[in-house]
């Protein structure tokens, strides 16, 4: 017999005790790991609407969204007259409504958008788009879930669109928005000569921040991100991560208390057994060691049903009709190292207490307890 | 004459901030291979003062050396505990769920020592005091004076010089309580261990080297 088969006995004799505690972890870690894969996937997805076949966003400067962003169209010819540039398409955001569903995304674009011809086409052809009177273009989820077909007449808001070709892509925001074309979305939305981004793809990548520089001289009003500088420093993702690792973590908080009060309870109900171990030789340090060799297996054991959760809530929720393929989790692995850190840590944390205790039992003293 | 064991001199100990005073200025001397009884009535602090031999608690006044260490300090009441002596409780006070190898384990493990050499010692230990064939048995499943041989098995892991004994025959039937005995008194004789019995049967304490009668936290010979 081991140390470590002295913490297994210990937890094998309060079963119930220690499953509270391997639960407490393992919810902790199925939310945390669950909501922040939501999260990195609609932020990839976000990100990849805005950087298909792109190296820079040119948008508003000081927005703090980006359907409130105006590049006027004079600025996006002149970034697209700019030497170096080979591409610039003007993206316009936009909420609308149709039947039952609130908030459908839609998108203007210039026929030349790359997206349009990345796309799977199951109805239409991408060459027709911009050219059919009253034409609207949905996304395969979004003909999906206004039940519309090609040909067919759809309501969206005040309006009334020919459904003119349905695609997929493989982003979840994409298939489930609707696409106009940039001049109809602009009249749609009442903002005529103006794109919320442009996304500028240069000849050659390496000269970016000369890019950047003369974009920004020349309109005081503009800035000019790289796709990775836009990712890191764009408020709303900075204020999902920041959330989704604060509920992550108060998650945890719970799941650390669980461990503190399995661990004190395991303590103050084998006092006697420590004064024992303590007799025979054990040293205050061995002792807190036992303590906390029990709260890692616990937090191990909980990290392990924790992912099985996890990975199975993802599942289920990314198959959710209910969701529409909106969800479409990401675990990196970093990710993954910081979650399995924090529970160790969480678990560790909850038995400082309980170790120091145990650690400062007094032989004699604790003889007498009964 | 063999050289002291255990050298105290005006012992003090008290509770409750002094107001409960236990032991009142004891001083002794026991020496080597010596089995030594602590005779008295429950209460006298005959436990106390076993407690203050095995570094288990430290005395309020007084100098006390036990096997050449200071047991006021923690770091050689670390080593009495682990290297110096083996404590055998009234209550045996093993590990529940543990097995009766394991239980023997734990002054090994505590202590560092070698796999084969525990796995020798307590084979060995084990032939010496009939348990043998209990090995594999958890201590739920063996009978009381099985148990208190466990509890002297354990106490013997390490091959201490002292072995301190606390009523170990207390909870025991007459007929078992005389066999522990027993087994205690070959254990001291033929292994040279010093033994210092805390009990308050006389016919136990008679059958030591050496008696001394604790009362009201004092020493006297009787």
């Amino acid at each position: 017999m081991g140390f470590l088969a002295l913490v297994f006995v210990n937890l094998r004799r309060h079963k119930l005790r220690a499953l509270i505690g391997v639960a407490g972890i393992g919810f902790g870690v199925a939310a945390m790991l669950a909501i922040l894969s939501i999260i990195n996937g609609a932020i990839g997805m976000f990100e990849r609407i805005l950087a298909v076949d792109s190296h820079y966003l040119v948008f508003e400067k000081n927005v703090s969204d980006l359907f409130f962003s105006s590049v006027p169209d004079e600025k996006t010819a002149a970034l697209r007259a700019m030497a170096g540039v080979e591409s610039a398409e003007p993206l316009l955001f936009g909420l609308v409504t149709s039947g039952d569903r609130p908030i459908i995304t839609c998108f203007g674009l210039e026929a030349t958008n790359p997206r349009l011809a990345r796309a799977k086409w199951s109805a239409g052809r991408r060459e027709d788009f911009g050219k059919i009177a009253d034409g609207i273009w949905l996304g395969a989820r979004a003909a999906e879930f206004l039940d519309a077909r090609a040909g067919r007449k759809i309501a969206i808001g005040k309006g009334e669109f020919t459904v003119a070709g349905i695609f997929s892509t493989e982003n979840g925001f994409e298939d489930g928005g609707v696409f106009l074309p940039l001049k109809d979305a602009q009249a749609f939305f009442h903002r005529e000569g103006v794109a919320s981004v442009v996304a500028v793809r240069l000849r050659d990548q390496a000269r970016g921040a000369a890019f950047k520089q003369a974009v920004e001289a020349a309109n005081p009003g503009l800035i000019a991100l790289e796709n990775r500088e836009f990712n890191q420093g764009y408020t709303q993702f900075r204020i999902l991560h920041f959330t989704a690792w604060a509920v992550g973590l108060c998650a945890f908080l719970l799941g650390g208390l669980g461990v503190a009060n399995t661990m004190l309870l395991s303590v103050f109900s084998r006092i006697r057994e420590i004064a024992v171990l303590r007799v025979c030789g054990f040293s205050p340090g061995q002792v807190a060691g036992l303590i906390f060799g029990e709260a890692v297996v616990i937090a191990a054991a909980g990290v392990a049903l924790g992912l099985v959760l996890g990975y199975a809530a993802l599942f289920a929720l990314q198959h959710a009709p209910l969701f529409n393929g909106y969800i479409q989790a990401i675990v990196k692995p970093g990710m993954l190292a910081g979650i399995v850190a924090t529970a160790l840590v969480t678990a560790v944390a909850g038995a400082l207490w309980p170790a120091r205790f145990a650690a400062r039992i007094q032989p004699a003293e604790a003889l007498r307890y009964e | 004459m063999s050289e002291p064991l255990i050298t105290a001199r005006d012992l003090r100990k008290g509770y409750d901030a002094g107001r409960v005073r236990v032991l009142d200025g004891v001083s002794l001397e026991v020496r080597a291979g010596e089995m030594v009884a602590l005779w008295g009535a429950s209460g006298s602090g005959k436990s106390t003062l076993l407690h203050l031999l095995g570094g288990l608690d430290v005395p309020d006044a007084g100098e006390l050396t036990v096997c050449g260490l200071d047991p006021r300090n923690e770091a050689h009441r670390l080593a009495l505990r682990r290297r110096h002596l083996g404590f055998v409780f009234q209550l045996h006070n093993l590990i529940p769920d543990l097995t009766v190898e394991e239980n023997l384990r734990v002054p090994a493990l505590a202590n560092g020592t070698p796999a084969a050499e525990t796995r020798a010692r307590l084979r060995e230990l084990a032939e010496a005091v009939g348990l043998a064939h209990r090995l594999e048995h958890r201590i739920q499943d063996i009978s009381g004076g099985e148990r208190q041989r466990t509890a002297i098995c354990r106490a013997l892991m390490n091959s201490p010089r002292l072995l301190l004994a606390d009523e170990p025959t207390g909870s025991l039937d007459e007929m078992t309580g005389d066999t522990v005995f027993a087994l205690l008194r070959q254990l001291g004789q033929t292994r040279g261990i010093t033994v210092v019995l805390a009990t308050h049967e006389r016919r136990f304490a008679e059958q030591c080297d050496r008696r001394l009668r604790v009362r009201s936290g004092r020493l006297e010979a009787a």
